[in-house]
């Protein structure tokens, strides 16, 4: 396959970053979208793909290449993660496009997800909404408890280990035209108030973790889908729905 | 308890009380409007008859003053979501397709809400206003004559097709705004979402269809 890509460009954070275009060739339908980006690269680097403006191989984040570790941002042709369902980046494959196709590839746009450089954006906000309240504290003295001793409806379980399979990429920030982290941060809180060990510190997690989100500058919902669509472990509106019932009690029962 | 006043999700939740209470009382003025399809004199009293009891009964004074601060309230709180929102993303994709993944009318409630805005405000100084402060003639019950007036209105094919084109904005608006409000108010189960989703779209497709239809009646039936 041949194909024509238009690269948002950035040197660092500061710097005015363009979309900038590359022609790759050789390229098979089953290689994964990041092999293609590393095939452009290796071009750029072998001097085999014109880089005019010098800007050097795109930086792009990556780790698992396996659909689990989140890494792998990019908004490509206008979605998250691109035209695939329930994938990330990673699993995304080049048979998805055709031969000739001109692709738009840019990072995550949101005030609250910085440009480092190209297509890497610092996503530490969701580190510190995490920090916030998405834990449980457990006695760590040597007397631990089994998790499993304690009795969870069959329901609850399910509902919970569904929000927790949340990889935290942020293509629900990306998808979203508000950049709202309301997907990603009631995952998290869902996943722990379905579960006895979550009990203890409902409230005040529900609490903590919506006033980080709103101090990182994230927007605020409008129940439009996107992110539910675009995520690609399919986490599901209802989280949201429980997040804003769960807000509205801590602040109407807690003792804060 | 400051989380009800301050926070992210509680200008949400007063999006969505004043707006579920909006609903509510298109239902109210609907269903006092559809008296405007009575014809003759004795549908033209009794209209006049309604319009004197909506403008001095005790009870739907207090209502309607609800009603107004929940307008403002509605439009305020939208206008600061919606530009807190642009806020939230400063520099915008080269190429989207949000299409994608969400329908148009989840994405456009503010230009809806403004394009109702501006009907709102028209609508007042049509009717409202000229109950309120303006000198009208009576009818032969006595009664100021309001129906004259909105049988005047309605003569004008400008006048009509804004109250279609506002009907429609107001339809779309709820297309998403029924449901997502009850989202918003965490009211969400797997069971009854789907019912609520449904009844949203039956209620913005009848009710602006109700009042459109009014506009319509009038000027085909009297020019
Ligand atoms: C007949 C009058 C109106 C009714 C019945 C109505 C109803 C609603 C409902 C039910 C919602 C959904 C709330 C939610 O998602 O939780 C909504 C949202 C919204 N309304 Fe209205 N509305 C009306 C007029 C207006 C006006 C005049 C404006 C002008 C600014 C407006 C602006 C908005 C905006 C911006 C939203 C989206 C807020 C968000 O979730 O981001 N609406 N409306
Ligand atoms: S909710 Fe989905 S889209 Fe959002 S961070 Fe988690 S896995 Fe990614
Ligand atoms: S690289 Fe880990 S999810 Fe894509």
């Amino acid at each position: 396959m041949n194909l024509t890509l238009k690269v948002w460009r950035q040197q660092n954070a500061d710097s005015k970053g363009e979309m900038v275009t590359y022609k790759v060739s050789d390229i098979t339908p089953d290689m994964s979208f990041l092999e293609m980006i590393d095939v452009l690269n290796e071009g750029i680097l072998s001097g085999d793909i014109e880089d005019k403006q010098n800007y050097g191989p795109v930086a792009f984040d990556h780790d698992c290449r396996e659909g689990i570790c989140g890494m792998c941002s990019m908004y490509i042709n206008g979605e998250p993660h691109g035209p695939g369902r329930a994938v990330t980046t990673c699993q995304l494959h080049m048979r998805e496009f055709s031969d000739g196709e001109t692709i738009y590839i840019e990072p995550w746009r949101a005030k609250a997800f910085p440009i480092i450089k190209d297509l890497v954006t610092d996503r530490s906000a969701f580190d510190r909404i995490i920090q916030a309240g998405g834990y449980v504290s457990v006695n760590t003295s040597g007397n631990t408890q089994d998790a499993n001793a304690l009795p969870i409806p069959k329901e609850n379980a399910d509902a919970a280990f569904d929000a927790a399979t949340c990889i935290g990429c942020g293509a629900c920030v990306a998808a979203c035209k508000n950049s709202s982290a309301m997907l990603f941060t009631s995952a998290k809180v869902a996943q722990l108030s379905l579960l006895p060990q979550g009990e203890p510190e409902r409230e005040k997690r529900v609490m903590d973790m919506v006033k980080q989100m709103d101090e990182e500058g994230f927007g605020n919902c409008t129940n439009t889908g996107a992110c539910s669509v675009e995520c690609p472990k399919e986490i599901s509106l209802e989280n949201i729905a429980r997040m804003n019932r769960e807000f509205l009690r801590a602040n109407l029962t807690s003792s804060k | 308890m400051s989380g009800l006043i301050k926070s992210s999700l509680a200008k949400k939740y007063w999006m969505a009380a004043t707006g579920l209470f909006l609903c509510l009382f298109l239902v109210g003025h609907l269903a006092g409007n559809l008296q405007l399809f009575i014809p003759g004199e004795e549908g033209k009293i009794q209209f006049n008859e309604y319009a004197k009891f909506m403008t001095t009964n005790p009870i739907v004074r207090v209502l309607s003053i609800v009603t107004f601060a929940s307008v403002l309230f509605h439009v305020i709180d939208g206008i600061i979501l919606t530009v807190a929102n642009k806020k939230a993303r400063p520099q915008n994709y080269a190429y989207s397709k949000p299409s994608k993944n969400s329908i148009w009318t989840s994405r456009n409630m503010g230009v809806l809400g403004t394009i109702i805005l501006a009907f709102i405000i028209t609508h007042l100084s049509n009717f409202w206003y000229k109950m309120k402060f303006g000198s009208l003639p009576v009818d032969s019950a006595g009664y100021t004559d309001l129906h004259g007036v909105v049988m005047e209105a309605f003569q004008s094919p400008i006048y009509v097709i804004i109250y279609v084109v506002s009907m429609v904005a107001i339809g779309f608006h709820l297309w998403h705004g029924f449901s997502s409000a009850f989202k918003t108010m965490g009211v969400s189960h797997k069971s009854y979402t789907p019912l609520i989703e449904k009844a949203g779209y039956a209620f913005s497709v009848i009710i602006p269809l109700g009042f459109a239809l009014i506009p319509i009646y009038v000027f085909l039936t009297n020019s």
